[in-house]
Parts: C-alpha cells; structure tokens; sequence
C-alpha cells in the first residue's frame, strides 16, 4: 500500500474513534493500534486465569457451604471472564492457542495482584472488596473503549462482578461484626492487600509505556492515577465503616481537592513483581502448567470422539 | 495441541424474541459446543434456547463495501413516515 493511503486511512480512522464510533473486527485499523490491544486484552484474560488461583485453594476450607457456593460461583465467572476476553483478542487474528502458550511458558503478563499469597480466609473476603473493586473501576472505564469486541466482553463482565465484590465485602462486614481475633485477621488482610491493590493501576501516568497513545485510540479512557484516585475516594468510607484502617499514615481527605491524599506506593516492589521475582509467581505458573498438562487427556479425548463422528 | 473449531453463540433470551449473537467459543463438536455455551453464557438465566455455528460457516459483508450497500437505504428517506406532513388534525395516523 502506497504511504499517502495509509496516511489517508490513518486519519479516517482516528476521525471514527473521536466521533465515538467503535472499531469492528474487520475494519481496518493501524497495526500498532491492533499490537496493543492484543497485548492489553490478552493480558486482561490471562489474569482472570491466574486470578482463580489464589482462591481455589480456600474452596475446601471455606468456613460454610453458602462462602463455599459463593466463592465456586465467582471462581467460575473469572474462567468465563477470561474466556470472553481470549474471544474478544482473537478477533484480531491471534489465536487461543498462542495465547496459553505465551501464558505457559511466562512470556505473557498478568496482574501482578495474583503474584501475592492468599494466607487465610480473610483474605478472600479482601480479595474480593478490593481487588475486585479495582478492577471494576478499570472494567468500568473500559466499557467505553473503542474496540467493539473489548468493550462488548467489558459491559458483560461488569454486569458480573459487582457480585464479587459485594460478596467480598460480606466476608468483610461478617469478620468486622466478630470477635478481636477475627478483627486483627481482617486488619491484617488489610494491611497486606492495601498496597498491592493500589499497585494494580499500574506505573504514574507520566511512568506508562503505552499509556498516551492507548489515551488517543481510546483503548484507555481514564488515566491510570485518575482510576487509582477514583477507586481511594470511592473504598474509604468503606474502609471506615468496617472500623479498619490502612496501613498509610499519609490517607487523609484533601477538601480543597475533594479527594483523597494518600502515599507514595513502593515502585520498586512493583516493578519487581512485574519482572517475575514476586511472592508467587513461580508458584502461579507451575500450578496453571500442571493443570492444563493434567487436562491433555480431556482434549485428546474430545478430539478422538469429534473425529469419530465426523 | 491444535486449537479446537470456534463456534458463534446465539443466545435467545425468552420466547417471542430472536436469538442474538453472544460471543464465541472453542469446543471439539457440535454437542461440546452447546454445553459449553450453557456454561459460559448463560451462567444467570440469561437464556432458553442456544444456537451455535461453525464461525468458518458465517459469510459476512466486508466493511469497505458498506457504502455501497447500504447507500440505497440512506438515500430513500421517503421510506420512513416522517417524510410525509398530514395535517395536525390527522397527524396521529
């Protein structure tokens, strides 16, 4: 193709994501607009697969059959998650099988949250209060996003997971109404999570890779400081509620900002987990490895009978 | 491992409404294929009936013949019934 259609067709394209009006699959698109949201989508499902991880091992300890039911219920909505979104990344011509691949062999990212131990019940009430909370002021914003097929598996999830996080919470609400020891077990939890969770809105704006151009394209549509800053202002009076705290002596409501002032997150530690050499990560991936090898007959086998009755 | 075929879901959400498209999936068969619709779209009531197809099955128009094949309609707006003004004593015809 000649450089002045491209050049043509780049301007038409950019006219369309600021009119509002979604990318279809088979619309043409800038290969660098289609790089970045596989790499952005993909990694979105991948961290719905890891992120059934650190909750499955509570399922044969959880304290009741109801937080056991509610617990298998949302584990099976995060598979169906990252299904929607491995869906929504292969119409962008990459396959599935690529995909888990990349997963397996450690070549593609994840959430970072889902690098860090789950060490007891409470924080699977935590896990669900604000690690899902986070994502859903991201999933929210993303609804918005211009690729159809994304912002299609977005709404859908959305729709969802509200039902994780309230019944995170209730997890919460029940260890906050408790005795001391179940108070200091959700404190704890807390305390643990408060940082990293803070973390999963990825680097400052100014410190974001791909962030100015995924802004322009759309495929973002709220900075990553502005999502951090809308889920702290939103998850305090929550906080306050239960009678808990975080561990952050700088967490104090700014009234000439109308928001809340909080503390530097620890960058180091970030990026760390980022490169692999968090809590778990090896962890993470060994488990995902074992079940996809420990599933292979299951596949041979639906191959085998699908070929039978062909 | 090869990927499995991907199937087009169609979910009809209650009697009396069409099927509307869902998403997608991988599964081996036909058979697999509904059941994994089941559990992957319709986890809250979301549906009655559950269609699938073959993706390789589905013929679409191609985006850059948009104009040209939806240009006829844009252009008849003598179609819709505001075109015509009656007037105010039987406008609500």
């Amino acid at each position: 193709m000649q450089d002045i259609d491209v050049k043509s067709l780049e301007t038409a394209f950019q006219d369309r994501i600021d009119q509002e009006i979604k990318i279809e699959p088979r619309d043409w698109m800038p290969e660098d607009y289609r790089k970045n949201l596989i790499r952005q989508i993909s990694q979105h499902a991948h961290s719905e697969v890891v992120g059934m991880l650190p909750e499955k091992n509570w399922l044969t300890r959880a304290p009741t059959l109801k937080r056991k039911m509610a617990l298998l219920a949302k584990i099976q909505d995060e598979g169906g998650h990252g299904l929607y979104l491995y869906s929504a990344a292969e119409t962008l011509g990459v396959s599935r099988e690529e995909m888990v691949r990349d997963l397996l062999s450690g070549k593609a990212k994840y959430a970072s949250i889902f690098n860090y131990p789950a060490l007891n019940w409470a924080d699977m009430g935590v896990i669900g209060w604000l690690v899902d909370g986070a994502a859903i002021v991201n999933q929210v914003a993303l609804q918005r996003t211009s690729y159809g097929p994304y912002s299609r598996a977005m709404i859908r999830i959305c729709k969802e997971e509200s039902f994780h996080q309230r019944q995170g919470y209730d997890i919460c609400l029940q260890l906050a109404r408790g005795s001391d020891e179940q108070k200091r077990m959700l404190q704890d939890a807390i305390n643990r999570w408060w940082w990293p969770v803070l973390m999963m809105f990825g680097p400052h704006d100014s410190a974001s890779a791909h962030s100015a151009q995924s802004m322009k394209w759309k495929i973002k549509r709220v900075s990553n400081d502005g999502l951090r800053q809308k889920f702290v202002d939103q998850t305090v009076p929550q906080l306050e509620f239960l009678k808990m705290t975080a561990p952050d002596p700088q967490l104090k409501w700014n009234e000439e900002r109308g928001h809340y002032d909080f503390g530097e997150i620890d960058w180091d530690e970030f990026w760390n987990v980022v490169k692999g050499v968090g809590p778990c990560n090896k962890r993470r991936l060994a488990v995902r490895n074992k079940a996809h090898d420990d599933g292979a007959w299951v596949r041979e086998a639906a191959n085998a009978y699908a070929q039978k009755n062909n | 491992m090869k990927d499995w075929p991907l199937w087009e879901v169609f979910i009809r959400s209650k009697n009396g409404l069409h099927h509307k498209h869902a998403g997608s999936l991988h599964a081996a068969d036909a058979q697999m294929a509904i059941e994994n619709a089941r559990d992957v779209y319709t986890r809250r009531n979301e549906g009655n009936s559950i269609w699938v197809v073959k993706s390789t099955d589905i013929v679409a128009s191609d985006p850059e013949d948009g104009d040209m094949l939806f240009e006829a309609a844009k252009s008849k707006i003598y179609r819709h019934p505001t075109f015509y003004q009656l007037p105010d004593e039987v406008n609500n015809m």
